[in-house]
This record gives C-alpha cells, sequence and structure tokens, in this order.
C-alpha cells in the first residue's frame, strides 16, 4: 500500500530525514517510534504530499506522489486519512460539521444520508449526543476522536495517525489504542501510526519500525523488538536517558 | 563595505520581486479555481456578509464625517473667495474620485484584510490547512475564492455607500451650518459630478478589493511561528495593503484620467 525508498528532508540547515526506506503491506499497521523531534511527523506529511521531500520516492496505492501537483494528489488523499497530533478541527464548526464536512465536500447532498453516517461515526467514537460541541468545548482526547472521525468517514483505505495518544491521560489512551483496533478489524484499513507511546505500539502495531538519526534503525514485530538486545532499543523501550545524553 | 551594501539592497529588492511573483501566482491560482471548480455558495454568502454587510457601519461613518470635514474645510476657504456655492462640486467630486474608495479601501483593510489574514493564519498555525488539504480540498479554493468573489462585489458597493452618505453629510454640513444656500449647491454639484466620476471611484473601489484580499490571504497563507508569527502575518497584511492602496491609487488616477478625465467638458 505504502512504500518509501531514500526520503531525504531538510528543514532549514537541519537535516530531518537522512534516507529512510519503509514498506506498509494492506491492511498491515506499521508503528514509527523514535524520539521527539525525530523526524516522526515529518515522514508522515511526507507520506501524503504534506510536504516535499528533497530526495527518495513514496508510493502510495501503486502511484508514486513526488512532483504530483496539489491538486493531482487529491485523488491520493481521497484514499488516505490523517489524524492531526492536536485533531486539526476546524474552530469555526461543530463536531458534526467536523465530521460530515469531507461528505459534503465529496458531493453528498442527502441530508439524511449526512446524518445517519454522522450517528454511525459518533458511535463508533463513542462521542453520543456531543454533535452540537464546537471544538474548544472539547478536552484533548475528544478533539483527536473527532478528528478520527473525519478522517474515515469517507471510508479511506489506509489512515496516518500522528501520536494518537499523546497529552492523554493512560484510560482516555487506552480507549483511543481500542477504537484504532476496531477500525482496523472492522474496516481493515492499512494503518501508519507515528507514536512514541510504547505500550500504544506494542497494542496496535503489525510491525514496529525505529526512527533513529534521520534513517530506520530498526524494524521488526513488538515481539521482536521487545527481545532486541541493542542497547539503543532497550533505552528507549524503558524510557531510560543513554550515556551520550 | 559598498559591496555588502549593494548585496543588502539587491537581497530587499529580490524578495520584493519574489513576493510580488509569490502575489501573482496566488492570483492567478485562484482566478483559475474560480473559472474551473464549483462554487462554495454558503462560503461566498458567509463572507457577503462578513465584508458587505459587517462593514456599513464603519463605511457610513467614514463617508459621513469625511464629507463633513471636507465641506466645512473647502467652504472655509472659498467662502473668503466668494464661491461658497461651489463647494458641493469640489466635495463630490473628491469624494467619487478619491476619498471614497480611498478611505473605503484603507477601512475595510483594517476591518476586514486583518481578520482576513488573522484567520487564514490561524488555520495555517493550527494545521486547519493541512487538514483542508489532506481531506483533498485545495486551501484556495476554499479560502481564497469565495473572499475574493465577496469583496469584489462589496467594494464597489460600500465605495458608493461611503460617498452616498459623505454627499448627505456634506449637504447637511453646508446648508444647515454653514449656510450655503441649498439649490446652487445641489445644481453646481450635479453639473461637476460626471458618470466618468462615478465609474473612477467604483473601478479603484474593485481594484482595491483584488489587492486587499490577495495580500491579506497571501499573508495569512504563509504565517509561521504560532501566534507571533500570526500577529505579524496580520500587522504585515494591514501594512501591506494599506500601502499598495494608496500606492496604486496614483497610478490609477493617472491612467483612469486618461480614460475619464477629470472636469466638465
Amino acid at each position: 500500500m505504502i512504500a518509501v525508498r531514500g526520503l531525504k528532508k531538510r528543514i532549514g540547515a537541519q537535516e530531518i530525514l537522512r534516507g529512510v526506506d519503509i514498506s506498509v503491506g494492506t491492511g498491515e499497521t506499521l508503528v514509527i517510534i523514535g524520539r521527539s523531534g525525530g523526524g516522526k511527523s515529518v515522514l508522515l506529511k511526507n507520506l501524503i504530499g504534506l510536504m516535499q521531500p528533497d530526495e527518495g520516492e513514496i508510493w502510495v496505492d501503486g502511484q508514486s506522489i513526488i512532483g504530483l501537483s496539489e491538486r493531482k494528489l487529491a485523488s491520493i488523499r481521497r484514499k488516505v486519512g490523517i489524524l492531526f497530533q492536536g485533531g486539526a478541527l476546524f474552530d469555526s464548526m461543530t463536531v458534526e460539521e467536523n465530521i460530515a464536512f469531507p461528505l459534503r465536500e465529496a458531493g453528498e447532498r442527502n441530508q439524511q444520508v449526512i446524518a445517519q453516517k454522522i450517528a454511525e461515526m459518533l458511535e463508533v467514537i463513542e462521542l453520543d449526543g456531543q454533535q452540537k460541541k464546537m471544538p474548544v468545548n472539547l478536552s484533548g482526547g475528544m478533539k483527536k476522536r473527532v478528528g478520527l472521525a473525519r478522517a474515515i468517514i469517507n471510508r479511506p483505505s489506509c489512515i496516518l495517525y500522528d501520536e494518537p495518544t499523546s497529552g492523554l491521560d493512560p484510560v482516555v489512551s487506552d480507549s483511543i489504542n481500542r477504537l484504532i483496533r476496531r477500525l482496523q478489524e472492522r474496516y481493515h484499513v492499512t494503518s501508519v501510526v507515528v507514536t512514541h507511546d510504547m505500550r500504544s505500539a506494542f497494542h496496535i502495531g503489525d510491525h514496529i519500525a525505529y526512527l533513529h538519526e534521520g534513517r530506520i534503525y530498526f524494524y521488526g514485530t513488538p515481539a521482536e523488538i521487545q527481545a532486541s538486545p541493542d542497547p539503543l532499543i532497550q533505552d528507549f523501550l524503558i524510557g531510560r536517558a543513554s550515556r551520550a545524553d | 563595505m559598498v559591496v555588502r551594501f549593494l548585496i543588502g539592497i539587491g537581497a530587499v529588492v529580490l524578495s520584493f520581486f519574489i513576493y510580488l511573483g509569490e502575489l501573482v501566482v496566488l492570483a492567478a491560482e485562484t482566478v483559475r479555481s474560480a473559472v474551473t471548480h464549483r462554487m462554495r455558495w454558503r462560503l461566498f454568502l458567509r463572507q457577503m456578509v462578513d465584508i458587505g454587510l459587517l462593514s456599513q457601519l464603519v463605511v457610513v461613518i467614514t463617508g459621513g464625517f469625511t464629507g463633513a470635514v471636507f465641506a466645512a474645510q473647502t467652504y472655509f476657504q472659498f467662502n473668503k473667495l466668494g464661491v461658497a456655492s461651489g463647494v458641493g462640486a469640489v466635495v463630490s467630486a473628491a469624494l467619487f474620485r478619491e476619498l471614497g474608495p480611498v478611505l473605503t479601501g484603507l477601512m475595510v483593510t483594517g476591518r476586514v484584510g486583518a481578520a482576513m489574514s488573522a484567520e487564514i493564519g490561524t488555520m495555517k498555525v493550527t494545521e486547519q490547512i493541512d487538514a483542508l488539504r489532506a481531506l483533498a480540498v485545495h486551501p484556495v479554493d476554499y479560502l481564497v475564492v469565495p473572499r475574493m468573489l465577496a469583496m469584489m462585489i462589496s467594494m464597489p458597493l460600500l465605495v458608493a455607500e461611503c460617498i452616498f452618505f459623505g454627499l448627505i453629510a456634506s449637504y447637511f454640513v453646508s446648508v444647515n451650518v454653514l449656510d450655503i444656500s441649498a439649490p446652487y449647491y445641489v445644481a453646481n454639484m450635479v453639473r461637476w459630478t460626471l458618470l466618468r466620476d462615478i465609474i473612477m471611484g467604483l473601478t479603484k473601489g474593485f481594484c482595491f478589493a483584488i489587492l486587499i484580499v490577495f495580500i491579506s490571504c497571501h499573508k495569512g497563507l504563509n504565517s509561521r511561528e504560532g501566534a507571533v508569527g500570526v500577529g505579524r502575518a496580520t500587522t504585515e497584511a494591514v501594512v501591506n495593503a494599506s500601502l499598495a492602496i494608496l500606492i496604486s491609487n496614483f497610478f490609477l488616477t493617472m491612467f483612469l484620467n486618461v480614460i475619464f478625465p477629470a472636469g466638465w467638458q
């Protein structure tokens, strides 16, 4: 579904990505872990064309997205949903308007169909009764859930998650993890999850890639990464500052 | 030293031309989008309300008090020459050709241009514009086109309104406060106000609308660095649009005066 080869990205003087290679099969969930500021979100934004890489190739559903104009990227983006770190809800719209936005933009005018799909999404994200609220009145976890509903209402074949549990308490984080798992089981979507929450990574990932110094340092299953003797990996897993720090 | 100075000047000139180029690219993309993509009528109507309807009070007060004070100042000079009844003609020509469009442009820049830049800038730094793009919606289609069309329609109407209330206020001050003969005042005003004055004022309003919308939207779309960046973008949008109005007004006056010469002929 997604293949990345030799991806390099520089922002200002800083080289963020130094040659990333990953591939994600259809229906698979890849979790990308790594330290804060390590380029995980930059990588995710490159996958959907929100940022353009300096070098490398990105293939989504068999089509190269490098060099495509904003308008030509639209057809790719309709297949891929993204959950932003802060939800990125439209703050001038209510919860239900945010959720219905992709439907209306896709040309759906039947109010009954729209209402039915909003109700279905609210049930999936467990936010029944909150549809009239404005984003400013939602908690961080609720915003992420609404952002997720907006990302999946048009049934994309792939969903990208940018730090889905960051800044949330353990209970809300667990509910988000369960929600992601439920979406995988219910809609069989391909998922790429960027996180540094290891509990979340083990819970939802089929494979885990550790991004370190702009490259994929480790790639394997959750069991393989847990069994890895590499001190760098172990330090990250148990949250221990390395001696170099 | 001299080389460093020349490099500095060159960098400023280059960045100015890059800025102009970005504005032209945005304008071209917007026009292309307006012609080839479906119109979002709800957003357009909302912008008509924000730009056109909610600017009424500001424009009425601006026009009214400008007309009043301009009539008074003109009277103080003309009365010494014994041509006080000519006040109406001067006020009318000035309002139609210069004061109406320029002052409306500056007021709309402060009220609407700043809001456009701040709103779009906030959307940029809170990833809402990235969310639009991720949902396969081009930001120009969604954010710029409705604003451009609403501005193009609203500004000439707001200019006309500003001029109208300027004329009403100048009439009131001239006739009721300064004791100018009403029939002479009106006769001179009508005689010296021609269709080409009206066309010139509305044409300028239309041109200023284009400047305000593209400068403000461009600044918003290129906001950086959180709240500070949005604040800076908003300030720059207002300053740049105001300067653009004042500078372009001179060139528009010289150009339009060839097509619509001033004065009765």
